[in-house]
């Protein structure tokens, strides 16, 4: 398969950036997107260029690493799936594929496809934790908890915070990530001694980041990788109002 | 002469660390808020052990190469973590798993240190439920567990095919509540390149900011390495691609002993390669050999679709080599008779590298649901990368490089040969012999990090807490940084023409070829000469764009593969020096009549521990023997 390639170039935060046309030849469609940038990385490489930087690690879809913009989505087109495990097969051969960072206030661009989101970590140093010392947990089966709710606390709990769910939003809004981690630890007995706190510092520090409000779209939803659910911004709603 | 005291506490196995612990030295409170600890690395271990020691009021500085600390590689663990909590009735205890743990790994680890590790995996599971870690539950609300690979009682805990996830998420937000209340300070995006030693003390490191590529100086009272493994040294690993043996290699050429660097895990249930431009290889957790079948056809060269393939004509051949266990044998057992199926021309896929895991029979016995319920998320996975439906036809997989038992050398207190330098989890090497079992490492970094290191560390500070904050302007940290460099200017003014992913991959080849699942002396020598020739070849036509000042992905790279060289050269001598077969060490030269691993306990009942004797220098190798007292040496069986 051969490819059109327009990924947006940027030196470094300070600087204006550009998409620059790359062409690309021989991909096979088994090529998950990455491997098909690491192909064109090592052409770039070997003219002494500068290669494309965008941040990736596990390339197994679970460590939250990578992610771009692809023709328009966060992770591309197939939902579902992150950008590492975006197979090739899925693209037209001889399409042009349009590759940007994330663009939201909140996540500067650091280089290229590589944004900064340690704005997603002060969220969570705010108050996504409960305050359990090493050494005094009590015995694990003494906290019975439902298979239900532990089943439930579990499918928020998988979010990778990858941040596609910020970008897709077109407030810029945190609130589904936000949401999965305050629906976590709702749903647990464990979690609910520092309820009303956890839901106040977490709103509190999205809001001073510069994250936008939710009004209801659904995109992220419609992109999260891992499908997390938009009723955990019911949950977050209806725990944030019981907290005053 | 020998150098190596390992440490362990005198008395009865299951009062070691009891008594350690009714002796150790304290440090008072006033006095840890005085002392400062830097810890490398942001997995299970890396995460625990700092917010434990913030917990205890110590200054703790973190550092991960990733963007943040939630990204590290535990997160990709998927089956579970074992513990002997015995929650199901079937006869486990603290000794069963113990015993366990030490049949597994060969009869090649420490009784003290594997008793320890069991014995603190009950208190990992309470620690992890009050965190909000949402394992698997049974509809009365009690913690439900299933049986992994290798032995007889259901120990494992699990979030389904994502328990490393949720694990190092419940690490990740002790972490955070620590780097609230000001004890840990986070710094991300940095990659340890040295260690700084001052008389004879680990006091310090060098990073490289990989946003400016800055290099920047950090002093500390200790050090503490939970840097991980390295197998991605065969290019292709189930590990994470930045993942790297570099931090745990400068330590070992700044004085930490490298002990048993060829023990590395061959996962037998990988999805094979697909395409020459593969950058890993993803893995099928273990836990599906549970309700899935291995076979291949027993015609050579079979072409058919495996669901044509009737019945008979089907070999399942670890049920035929192994009824007692079956598909559930240890990891490197599995993997070895992988390879000898495909070697001997059975294999399947297009390449004939792979064999099947079928679920055909147990969607039929349990249902769709059950088998969606346990493994859904594997299925995805599966489906999502290779295109096939793995509830309609049987998965392709094929062993990878996965998981390294060698790291640095520590006593029982976790402690390297360098004072105040501690390695924990994946990247020491203590517990798990020469194979690990599977669900133990979660088991073990969790342990570590947050219940050993926290204790022991004490034991090493309360000498230290007349010592003033380390200053970072000193010959020692100049003289760090100045190596550290040399060797980047060194690496990006080559100007040659291949780059250094192309080179890892070379290097990779020729590991896997020779040191992989099956070695032999010729082998091995063979790649000792290969090694060198590429690495000279490598400091003559490397071509790193771009400078060192600034963000370069491409001299990441290269400097971790300019390491990668050296290891990869110690990790073969340790393999041709280690004349037995061991766990995942097999040596053909070294087998029984029917294939299986021959040990050598009267020679090599040791740890092997290498100490860097200078450039160009053979290694030094110092033996640890390794005393067992409550068990006797068998032969590993799982007829």
């Amino acid at each position: 398969m051969r490819f059109t390639l327009k990924i947006w170039r940027q030196k470094n935060s300070e600087s204006k950036g550009a998409f620059v046309t790359y062409e690309i030849d021989n991909v096979s469609p088994e090529m998950s997107f990455l491997e098909m940038l690491d192909a064109l990385n090592k052409r770039v490489a070997e003219e002494n260029k500068d290669p494309v930087a965008f941040d990736h690690d596990c390339r197994e879809g679970i460590c939250g690493s990578c992610g771009m913009y692809i023709n328009g989505h966060p992770h591309g087109p197939v939902p579902g799936v992150t950008t590492c495990l975006l197979s090739m097969r899925h693209f037209r051969d001889g399409e042009t594929i349009t590759v940007e960072p994330w663009r939201a206030k909140p996540f500067p661009v650091i280089k290229d496809l590589i944004v900064d989101r340690s704005s997603l970590d002060k969220i969570q140093t705010a108050g996504g934790f409960i305050s359990v010392n090493t050494g005094s947990a009590p015995e694990a089966n003494s906290i019975l908890v439902k298979k239900h709710d532990s089943d439930e606390a579990f499918n928020s709990g998988i979010c990778i915070g990858c941040g596609a769910c910020v970008a897709a939003c077109k407030n810029a809004s945190a609130m589904l990530f936000v949401s999965a981690r305050i629906s976590q630890f709702a749903l647990l007995p464990q979690g609910k001694v520092e309820a009303k706190e956890r839901v106040r510092s977490m709103v509190e520090e999205m809001d001073k980041l510069g994250f936008g409000n939710c009004s209801n779209t659904g995109a992220c939803e419609a992109e999260c990788p891992k499908q997390i659910k938009l009723t955990n911004i019911a949950r977050l709603k209806r725990e944030y109002y019981k907290a005053f | 002469m020998e150098k190596l005291v390992s440490k362990i506490p005198e008395g009865p196995l299951a009062e070691k660390w009891t008594t350690y612990k009714a002796n150790v030295k304290l440090v008072s409170p006033a006095n840890k808020k005085k002392l400062e600890i830097i810890v490398v690395g942001t997995g299970v271990a890396g995460s625990g052990a700092a917010s434990a020691l913030g917990e205890l009021g110590y200054n703790v500085k973190v550092f991960c190469y990733n963007d943040t600390p939630r990204r590290a590689h535990a997160i990709a663990s998927q089956g579970g973590m074992n513990a002997a909590k015995n929650y199901q009735n079937d006869g486990d205890s603290v000794y069963r798993l113990f015993l366990d743990m030490i049949k597994g790994g060969d009869y090649r680890s420490r009784e003290g240190n594997v008793y320890r590790a069991a014995e603190v995996s009950n208190q990992v599971i309470d620690h992890f439920t009050a965190l909000g870690v949402p394992f698997a539950r049974d509809y009365g609300g009690t913690l439900t567990t299933r049986s992994f690979g290798g032995v007889q009682v259901s120990r494992t805990f699990y979030a389904k095919g994502q328990t490393g996830q949720q694990c190092l998420l419940g690490a990740y937000s002790s972490l955070n509540r620590q780097i609230k209340k000001g004890t840990v300070t986070m710094y991300p995006r940095r990659e340890m390149l040295d260690l700084v030693v001052i008389d004879g003390r680990a006091r310090g490191i060098i990073v490289r900011n990989l946003i400016t590529g800055k290099l920047e100086r950090y002093g500390a009272h200790a050090v503490v390495l939970a840097t991980g493994g390295y197998g991605t040294i065969f290019y292709l690993s189930t590990l994470a691609v930045n993942s790297n043996g570099s931090a745990a290699w400068k330590a070992h050429k700044r004085g930490a002993f490298f002990a048993n660097p060829s023990f590395i895990q061959i996962h037998p249930t990988s999805i094979p390669q697909l395409n020459e431009f593969q950058s890993k290889l993803t893995l099928m957790s273990e836990s599906l050999r549970n309700d899935g079948r291995i076979w291949v056809p027993k015609t050579k060269g079979d072409r058919r679709q495996p669901n044509e393939i009737p019945e008979e004509e089907r070999d399942y051949y670890l049920e035929r080599r192994y009824p007692a266990f079956g598909n559930l044998v240890p990891r490197d057992i599995a993997s070895r008779a992988a390879k000898e199926r495909c070697d001997a021309g059975y294999g399947v896929g297009q390449t004939g590298l792979a064999v099947y895991l079928d679920f055909r029979d147990a969607i039929k016995k349990q249902g769709k649901t059950a088998i969606e319920n346990k493994y859904g998320n594997l299925f995805e996975m599966y489906s999502t990368i290779t295109g096939t439906d793995p509830y309609s036809e049987p998965m392709r997989i094929y062993p990878a490089g996965h998981y390294t038992m060698g790291g640095l050398w520590v006593d029982y207190e976790l402690m390297t040969t360098i004072p105040g330098l501690y390695a924990i989890g994946e990247a020491n090497f203590s517990d798990h012999g020469a194979n690990r079992l599977g669900a133990s490492s979660l088991m073990q970094i969790a342990g570590d990090g947050y219940f050993i290191l926290p204790v022991t560390i004490g034991n090493y500070l309360s000498d230290q807490i007349r010592i003033p904050k380390i200053s970072t302007d000193s010959p020692e940290f100049d003289e760090a940084e100045s190596t550290v460099k040399e060797k980047l200017e060194k690496l990006v003014s080559i100007e040659g023409k291949q780059t250094a992913a192309s080179f890892h991959k070379r290097l990779g080849k020729i590991m896997w070829d020779y040191c992989g699942m099956i070695r032999n002396r010729e082998g091995l020598t063979r790649a000792l000469e290969l090694i060198s020739e590429l690495e000279e070849e490598f400091w003559q036509d490397l071509t790193v764009p771009g400078t060192v000042d600034e963000m370069n992905s491409e001299l990441e790279k290269a400097n971790r593969v300019a390491d990668f060289f050296e290891l990869a050269r110690l990790l073969v001598n340790d393999a041709l020096a280690r004349e037995e077969s061991c766990g995942a060490h097999f040596r053909e030269e070294y087998q029984t009549t029917d294939g299986e691993a021959l040990r050598n306990d009267e020679k090599f009942a040791y740890v092997a521990a290498w100490e860097y004797a200078g450039a160009g220098k053979p290694h030094v190798l110092h033996r640890e023997e390794l005393r067992f007292e409550n068990v006797e040496m068998k032969v590993r069986s799982y007829k």
